[in-house]
């Protein structure tokens, strides 16, 4: 037991110490950090014109809704940023290595397959989840301070992100133990983009009533419950008033908590997977 | 002594039809520097990772140092290097051991001291804290073979250690390999250089899809038998009649020179103290052991014809 943790805890360390050598990191929260400024200049000149334009007795209504519908619109560029970099930095992390037989020299000392997916994994789960909440709290700050809008639930929304974060990370984890880099990136963005467009499909088939295509779209954030839990995150992030109209901010059909317990589920679900399938694996 | 290694009928199908190891029996004595040989394809590397955990046995068995290769903890004590390696190579030289010898389980106080040492080894102190990427194949050879001996290990597996390396890495991978036999560490050489097993190795297998044809020492494989060929100031019918009690054969070469054939090297200065109280006089005495690859081409099939099978 010490002996698999110590082992884990020395693959958590060198995937930290990798994601920083490529640079990985620094460009993720480089991205992130202007994205941030650039939210905040944005957000701070729009709060000038509307005290400037908008009437006394209607402007605390009018800068709420302003702030929860930038808020969301800056988390989804947050949210979008989370998922590639999860998919980015983990998509070849186990096939790159056995492609360049760099897993010979690891998988031959005293360790387990599996807890090479694991140290991986949480040091991906880490990046990621630091990731996540700097760049929330940045942006949530900002609103906070500038606008003074506290969205309904920060901290659902927050960690909703976070088992988004996760939840990629586990099938591209586990894609990464069975397919080579490419078709493991291939496939994943393939698995993006279905249910990216199903949850389309689920708010259209919601907003004129289509049992078939709700189905559909439910189906395909089965497959990936990324665009789902985002768009539960959103619900987090803006009074019930907003919601109804159809944006990616905006949320007509949200998943219900069943899907988080789904989603958990998948994460964990994948990540026993991926552990499985690469101690089958002959390298 | 009991065996480092051991493997009954060890066995490996891919895709249940490609045989790469049809039924590998061996045994390595512990503290033996032993030879792994075989043409390619003869399943030297899928053994050898099936004995490192890294192929999973179809069918069969294997022990290091007792215990099954399925255990992680049989390869506690094992060292290896790889034959297409590629390293972390964004790791610093120093770093990359340090890794290593944490999966292997050193402490750090171990590490501390040990990697220093392991650098100096194979001259690496300087490059210590550079890149691996700007390392040249040959450096990057000698920080794997350090890697495969950092931890002591007590069994080393290094798969065409040699391989791409200069006459002066060749012959620091010797000195590694010297080395480790001297603390007592149990070398599994994998190498198409023959010459360098001959030279390293204590005893060697001979494999050919994935079976053992013949194991043993080399004056074992080659029937104990050496060649001496003697250069003597006269040859008389007396003396060829004398030299026939101490050799197998005896064949004329030359003038005065002649070809024995003897059960052993120790026959040698007996030889040469009774020609010299013959009153003869020895200009030569030279053995011929029956070379590595002589004896490969003879055991893998080659047509090798007797007079090639003498150095």
């Amino acid at each position: 037991m010490i002996q698999s943790l110590h082992q884990i805890g020395v693959i958590t360390r060198l995937t930290f110490r990798e994601a920083q050598r490529r640079r990985l990191l620094w460009i993720g929260l480089g991205l992130g950090g202007a994205f941030v400024i650039l939210f905040a200049l944005g957000f701070y000149f729009i709060y000038q014109d509307t005290v400037q334009h908008v009437s006394e007795s209607y402007r605390s209504e009018a800068m709420r809704q302003a702030s929860a519908m930038l808020l969301t619109a800056g988390m989804y560029v947050i949210n979008f940023l989370i998922v590639m970099i999860t998919v980015l930095t983990s998509v070849g992390s186990i096939s790159s290595e056995i492609s360049s037989n760099t897993i010979h020299a690891i998988a031959s000392k005293p360790i387990r397959r599996w807890e090479i997916v694991m140290g991986k994994w949480l040091g991906f789960a880490t990046m990621i989840t630091i990731y996540t909440v700097l760049m929330s709290l940045a942006l949530m700050g900002v609103v906070l301070i500038i606008g003074g809008y506290v969205p309904p639930k920060p901290l659902a929304a927050l960690l909703i992100l976070v088992l988004e974060g996760l939840a990629v990370l586990s099938v591209t984890l586990f894609g990464s133990t069975l397919l080579s880099t490419l078709a493991n990136g291939v496939v994943v963005f393939m698995l993006y983009g279905v249910a990216f467009i199903g949850g389309w499909v689920e708010q259209i088939g919601v907003i004129v009533n289509s049992q078939v295509a709700r189905d559909l779209g439910i189906a395909s954030s089965l497959l990936l419950p990324g665009e789902a839990l985002w768009r539960l995150a959103a619900s987090c992030l803006q009074p019930p008033g907003l919601m109804g109209s159809i944006t990616p901010f905006a949320v007509a059909s949200q998943p219900t908590q069943a899907f988080v317990v789904y989603s958990l589920f998948y994460t964990l679900g994948l990540l026993l997977l991926g552990m499985w399938t690469l101690s089958q694996r002959d390298f | 002594m009991a065996n480092a290694i051991e493997t009954f009928e060890l066995r490996k199908v891919y895709n249940e039809t490609k045989v790469a190891v049809q039924s590998l029996t061996m045994q390595v004595g512990q503290g033996e520097v032993f030879g792994f040989l075989g043409p390619n394809g003869a399943g030297k590397t899928t053994s050898i990772k099936m004995l490192l955990g890294l192929v999973r046995p179809t069918a069969g068995s294997a022990l290091l140092l007792g215990r099954p290769v399925s255990e992680p903890t049989a390869r506690r004590q094992v060292g290896f290097l790889p034959e297409h390696f590629r390293f972390h190579e964004w790791l610093r030289a120093e770093e990359f051991l340090d890794l290593h010898g944490q999966l292997c389980g050193m402490s750090r106080v171990d590490r501390i001291q040990r990697i220093p040492e392991m650098l100096e080894q194979v001259g690496l102190t300087e490059v210590a804290r550079k890149p691996l990427s700007t390392f040249s194949k040959g450096m990057l050879q000698r920080i794997g073979l350090a890697m495969a001996l950092l931890h002591r290990p007590a069994v080393v597996f290094l798969d065409e250690p040699t391989s791409g390396l200069d006459p002066f890495g060749r012959l620091l991978v010797r000195d590694a390999i010297r080395a480790a036999r001297d603390e007592g560490t149990t070398v599994f050489l994998n190498s198409h250089l023959l010459g360098e097993v001959e030279v390293t190795c204590d005893r060697v297998a001979f494999i050919r899809k994935g079976q053992v044809i013949r194991a043993g020492t080399i004056p074992e494989l080659s029937g104990g038998l050496t060649r001496a060929r003697l250069r003597l100031d006269r040859l008389t019918p007396e003396l060829l009649a004398g030299l026939a009690q101490w050799a197998n054969t005896v064949e004329p070469m030359g003038e005065c020179e002649i070809m024995l054939s003897l059960p052993g090297e120790d026959r040698l200065p007996e030889i040469n103290a009774w020609l010299v109280g013959q009153g003869v006089r020895v200009y030569a005495l030279v053995p011929h052991q029956l070379s590595l690859e002589a004896l490969f081409l003879q055991i893998m099939g080659g047509q090798a014809s007797t007079e090639e099978l003498t150095s």
